[in-house]
């Protein structure tokens, strides 16, 4: 069962509400590729609109939010090192091999 | 003394199964940091290789954004049915748990199907795994989570069975346990398809 932290668990209403705005994000993620007035902007916009929905998945519906700090600071370990990796490949393979 | 001595022996068997429940949350949760670099790597890999079509078709030519926003909207929808399916274990209401947990594994079916349906598409369309560095990136990247995905769909099944067959109830150690071990596996795929949606698909286009 899930370990109660620093905050209480969602309900079921709280949940609805979440999936509800996941849906509007998602919604406003595809309007956003189809508004031209927005295409110098677009890439950044999507990247944070991810980036929320990335979040509120994992705090609220993967409860990292209220459990022991543990499981996040595991969870945060692969994440902050992604980006690493990602640079480390891009870098090598895309500038120092130039393929 | 014997009362003392059993409640010392059920507090260490309460202690053991916080350890236990703790242990393998844990786990779990190392498990899903290394598959953020799993992913991070193929994501990097379809980066590197996203323009380099060899005259094959390009992301903006066959991306069809209207069909994949639904199979999007269908894989985000099954984690609030998961939730729910995890909430009701966590109560011990056996059969709103297994009714949550079948409508998930039908919407990871559904979205399984999408990624059948969309992959025969730009097969016809002239992307194959061997057109393109573009194309082998796309699908070994998309294949591997359509892998995740089939794999979440059963351990659903097997979840649901499990609780048809009394085993989640009577299993004190495992108390809702599996299922919330079932749920973090879920989102986790649905936080990469996430990241997918938006970095191959819509930033593509």
């Amino acid at each position: 069962m899930s370990e109660a932290g620093a905050h209480p668990h969602p309900t079921p209403r709280d949940y609805w509400i979440i999936a509800l705005i996941l849906g509007a994000i998602t919604g406003a993620e595809v309007a956003v590729t189809y508004i031209d007035a927005l295409s110098s902007v677009v890439a950044p916009l999507l990247l944070v609109m991810a980036a929320a929905k990335f979040v509120i998945v994992v705090g609220w519906y993967m409860h990292l939010r209220q459990d022991a700090p543990i499981y996040r600071r595991l969870f945060l370990i692969g994440i902050l090192l992604t980006p690493v990796l990602f640079g480390a490949v891009l870098f090598t393979f895309g500038v120092l091999i130039g393929s | 003394m014997a009362d003392g001595a059993t409640t010392t022996l059920e507090h260490a068997e309460h202690g053991g199964h916080h350890d236990v429940t703790r242990t393998r949350k844990i786990a779990m949760w190392v498990f899903l940091g290394s598959e953020c670099l799993f992913f991070g790597t193929l994501i990097s890999t379809f980066l590197l290789y996203r323009n380099r079509t060899l005259g094959g078709p390009t992301a903006h030519e066959i991306f069809d954004i209207p069909f994949t926003s639904v199979s999007s909207f269908i894989l985000l929808m099954s984690s609030l049915t998961m939730v729910l399916a995890h909430h009701a274990s966590d109560r011990r209401d056996w059969r709103q748990a297994r009714i949550w947990l079948v409508a998930t594994a039908l919407l990871g079916m559904a979205f399984l199907s999408g990624q059948v349906f969309e992959f025969t598409e730009f097969v016809h369309e002239g992307l194959t795994v061997t057109t393109s560095p573009f194309g082998s990136s796309f699908y070994v990247l998309t294949s591997f989570h359509g892998a995740h995905v089939a794999v979440g769909v059963m351990l659903l099944l097997a979840t649901a069975f499990m609780s048809f067959s009394g085993k989640l109830r009577t299993d004190t150690a495992n108390e809702g346990m599996n299922v919330e071990l079932v749920a973090l596996y879920w989102h986790f795929v649905d936080i990469v398809w996430i990241v997918i949606f938006t970095v191959v698909y819509l930033l593509q286009v």
